[in-house]
This record gives structure tokens, sequence and C-alpha cells, in this order.
């Protein structure tokens, strides 16, 4: 049995492995596949020509969109970090009557499904303007009790007395906290910046309700752009677009995996 | 003497006073980001979906005619509603368990001490780095009748095509497949991380009183990981009653409804009917469902969890 052990459980995970990554290698394959090979139904093309690339970026403006993407990406993560970062601060940092009620609160929002406030949500960003901006895509998501917990999580290991020493020393609270908490707490700030980055890279109802313009369109709807246009004709398309959108988010979670396993394990768990 | 001492306590106490008050302002600096934002694009907007719930609104949205309970009694009687609940709970029980099991199996085969298992890692939780759109797109052409690759391979056997997402009975299904698929990343990756906080020392000492390794997981592993897998649970369900994307790229909620979910009929009430009032009854309702949930597992999923 002990022999056998590790060579069952090396053909599960080859096995389990070709499954769940089966997807992923087909949408590859098909990214190179002309009609007619689409129409033979061959499962490896013939040659890796970059064809079907070229045309998903002629056929929209998928460079726009990619662009567009990142920086909404980026916003919506840096807001999160400060946002989160300044609560958290004052949950840990600042003892302050009516601290349990507020963190309550904050837990609550948690049960307050996203969708059943997207009316007035869309409502409001119409009232204020900001329809096809920048702003009606980042500014509502900057605050997350997740993040909030997350780093308060973390803040709690940072020791008391290098709060005592900096208030011995004089320094204003907020210099403590750029200079010190910040600093010491890097890890969890990583782990939420990824998952900041990454949810938002793969948001997909609130674009489609408040862009409907090329100008701040992200690479979700994009993608379901070419897809209701080159569904009947050209495959092969619409899988370049899928791989060009997944590319960036693969590669963040490969660099960031162990990270964010460990960071999201924690935030689950206390 | 005593004069001193009462200055003293005075003095103290003004300084308590002042330094609570310095605290005070600062706390409500620190959080004041978040309190606004908290307040503009959640709380206001909850209690504008309950007010916008009791009135008939305009294509605008603004509230015209108080009508009282008539929304929810409308959406109560409609029969679209109640397709849409079914289809609702359908797929919360396609989706929760069977995604929790394959990606509790995974992470066991993936938590094993062996050569080159990070790579095993990354493959598995790679779902969770592409997004609903790419997934759903994906799955489409998987599913595609004549040219995807599962009706290729019942081709090849012999067997008769399935019309995947065009027959009711199967839709549901195609999206629920399509989602498990997508979420196996994230569980994968939690419960990963649960598995790796278990101690050592329980298993060595199960090891040496000679117990085999099924014996190690429902004894050791599976209570140890209870947390774990309570928060993949409650996050697996709420995700579910919150599931949009897949079913607009693959199905549009068709075919004869019996793929639109509860989300995916909220969104074509407001902004395909422009019907805010019973899209916002709507809205309430998937919001009391997702609160029950939430008490519910607070309430009988913590008892029996074991936590360390």
């Amino acid at each position: 049995m002990r022999v056998f052990r590790p060579i069952i459980t090396y053909v599960l995970l080859i096995i389990t492995a070709i499954i769940v990554f089966f997807p992923l290698v087909y949408a590859f394959f098909i990214s190179f596949m002309s009609g007619s090979e689409l129409l033979q139904g061959k499962f490896i093309p013939e040659s890796f020509h970059l064809d079907n690339y070229k045309k998903a970026f002629e056929r929209l403006p998928l460079a726009h969109y990619l662009w567009n993407s990142f920086f909404i990406s980026t916003v919506v993560m840096l807001g999160q970090l400060l946002v989160s970062a300044l609560a958290a601060f004052a949950f840990v940092f600042i003892p302050f009557k009516g601290r349990n009620i507020v963190f309550f609160i904050f837990i609550s929002t948690m049960m307050i499904p996203w969708e059943a406030t997207m009316i007035p949500n869309f409502i409001t960003i119409q009232q204020l303007d900001w329809i096809n901006s920048y702003q009606g895509l980042t500014i509502p998501f900057f605050a997350i009790a997740f993040g909030t917990f997350l780093l308060r999580q973390h803040f709690l290991t940072i020791p008391k007395e290098l709060k005592e020493a900096s208030d011995i020393a004089g320094l204003r609270s907020f210099k403590f906290f750029w200079k010190v908490v910040i600093p010491y707490s890097r890890t969890s700030f990583v782990t939420l910046g990824a998952y900041g980055f990454l949810t938002t890279w793969n948001m997909y109802l609130w674009p489609l309700l408040v862009t409907n313009n090329d100008d701040v369109r992200p690479v979700q709807i994009g993608l379901k752009q070419l897809q209701t246009q080159e569904m009947a004709t050209d495959w092969g398309v619409v899988m370049a677009g899928v791989i060009i959108v997944i590319i960036p988010t693969l590669i963040l979670l490969f660099l960031g995996q162990k990270q964010l396993q460990k960071g999201l394990a924690q935030g689950a768990l206390k | 003497m005593k004069n001193a001492t009462a200055f003293q306590e005075k003095t103290l106490t003004q300084i308590d006073t002042k330094w609570r008050f310095v605290h005070w302002r600062s706390a409500i600096l620190y959080l004041l980001p978040s309190m606004i934002l908290f307040s503009v694009f959640l709380f206001y907007p909850l209690g504008k979906t309950l007010y916008l719930s009791f009135f008939l609104t305009d294509q605008q949205g603004v509230a015209n005619v108080f009508v009282g309970w008539e929304n929810y009694q409308y959406i109560l009687q409609a029969e679209s509603f109640h397709k849409s609940i079914k289809a609702t709970l359908l797929f919360v029980l396609y989706t929760v368990p069977t995604g929790i099991l394959i990606s509790l199996f995974l992470a066991l085969l993936a938590n094993e001490k062996l050569k080159g298992v990070g790579f095993f890692r990354t493959i598995y939780s790679s779902t969770m780095g592409v997004s609903v759109a790419a997934s759903a797109v994906v799955w489409l052409f998987i599913f595609h009748p004549s040219m995807g690759i599962l009706n290729q391979l019942i081709a090849s056997v012999g067997g008769t095509s399935i019309d995947w997402l065009l027959h009711p009975d199967w839709a549901l299904v195609s999206v629920a497949v399509t989602t498990i698929w997508m979420n196996i990343g994230f569980s994968f990756l939690i419960i990963l991380g649960g598995l790796q906080n278990v101690d050592e020392h329980l298993y060595e000492s199960a090891k040496i009183s000679g117990a085999g390794y099924f014996y190690q997981l429902r004894r050791i592993t599976i209570p140890m990981l209870s947390p774990t897998l309570f928060f993949v649970v409650t996050v697996s369900l709420i995700n579910a009653f919150q599931t949009f994307g897949q079913v607009d790229i693959l199905t549009q909620g068709g075919p004869s409804e019996s793929t639109n979910l509860i989300v995916y009929s909220i969104y074509r009430e407001a902004f395909v009917n422009y019907q805010f009032g019973t899209a916002s009854a709507q809205s309430i309702f998937l919001f009391l469902c997702i609160l029950i949930v939430t008490i519910l597992q607070f309430k009988f999923g913590e008892r029996k969890v074991h936590y360390q």
C-alpha cells in the first residue's frame, strides 16, 4: 500500500488536472483555427498563426477596452486599499466610543447583496451624470468590509509597543499609519490588492449597466460584443478574444497564488 | 493635601475627556471614507429599493403611484417569478454541494507531499483567474450543438447529440456545470489553505496508532477543516444566488425561462421592461433570501463547526 499511494495520487492529480484545465486549452487551440478547420471538427490546429488575434483587434477597439479594464482595476484596487486600511487602522489603534457598533455596521454590509441595490445605484449614477465615466465604474466599489477585516487581522499582529513608542516620540497617528503600519503589513496589502484587481477586472453586470459606448467600456463587455457579433461566423476570433482577456489575470494569479491562498484563508478563518 | 488630590483628579479627568474627544475625532476621520461610501452606495440604495418596491415608477425610475403591497402580490402570483425561484433553488442545489465536494477532493490531492505538486495547485486554482464572461464564452462553444466537443464526443461513440443550451431540462444543468468549473479555483484555494493549517502532530499520533487514510480523513481532517468548509459553503451559496454573467451569455434566461435565475430576472424586469417597482420587490426578496441563508448558516452551521 505504501508504494502504491503516491502512484495513485499522481494518476488522480494528472487526470483531474487535465479535466480542469481542458476548457482553457480548448479555447487556446480554437483561437488558432480557421472556420473550415472548426467545421471539420478538429481539436488541434494545423498551424499556430495569429490571424484570429489580428482580426479580433480589428473588429473591436480591444486595445482601448484592455486599457480601460486595466485603468479601472488599478484605480479600484488602490481605492480599496486606502479606504480599507484607514478603517482597519481606526478599529485597531484608536480606542473610541461606539467602536463595537461601528464594527457591527461593517459586518452587516456583507449581508447586503450588491445586486439588491443595483437599481437605485444605477439611478444615482445617472443623476450624477456618471454613465460612461470612470467614476461610475470605480468609486462605488472603494469601500469593502472584507478588505477592512483582512487588514484589521494583520494590524492586530503589530506589537502594541510600536504604537506606544510612536506616541512617546510624538508621532502623529497618521504618520504612524503611513510610516509604520503600512510597511509592516505589506503582505496583506498585496493579497487584498490582487483580490481587488482580479474581481474588478472580471466585473460584468455593473459595466453592462453603466456603459453604453466605447469610451470607458471594459474588455469583459467587449468580449460579449465580440461573441454576439462573430458567433455564427468566426469562433476562432471569439476565442482569440477570450485568450487576450484572460492572460493578464492568469499571470497575476500565477504570480500571487501563494500570497492569495494564505491571505484569503486568514480572512476566512479569523 | 486634600485640595491637591482633588486638583489632580480634576485635571486627569480633563485630560481624559480631552483624549477621548481627540480619539473620537480621529476615528471619525479614518472611518469617514468607508462610512460615506457605504451610506451612498449600499444603505441608501437598500432603503430606496424598499421604497420603490411599494410604487409604480416611470421609465426614469421616478416613483409615481403608491401601490402598497401590490408589487409583492403581483410577483408572488406571477408564474414567471415562480419559475425564477424554482430555477434559482435548483441551481443552488446543483452547484453548491458538487462544487465543494470537487474542490475538497482536489485540495486533498494537492495537499499530499509529493514532488511537483505545486504545478497541480496552479492548474486547479487557474479558473479563479478566468472571468465570468470568458468562462461563459468558452463553455458556450463546448456546448455548441454541432461543433462543440461534448456533442462531438457523443457522436463519436454513436450517441444522439444533446441540445445542451436549447432544451429546458438541460439548460440549467449546463449553466450549473459552467458555474461549478468557474468556482473551483476559489474554493480550492480556500480549502487548501485550511488543510495546510491543520496541525501536523494530529496526523503523527494517528499514524502511530495505525489509523488508515479514510479514518484520518473522517476523524481529523474534516472536523479540523469545518470552519473553512463552513466559510466556503456560505460564500458559494451567496454566489449562487447572485449568478448573472453566465446566464446572460449562455442562455439569456431561456429556453422557456428555465434558466431565468433571480438576478437575471431582476435585471430584465428593471432594465429591459423598465418595471422598477416589481424589480425592486424582487430585489427585496433576493435580499431576504440571502439574509435568511446567512442567519441560518450562523445559527446552525456554527454549532457543528469545530474550532481549533
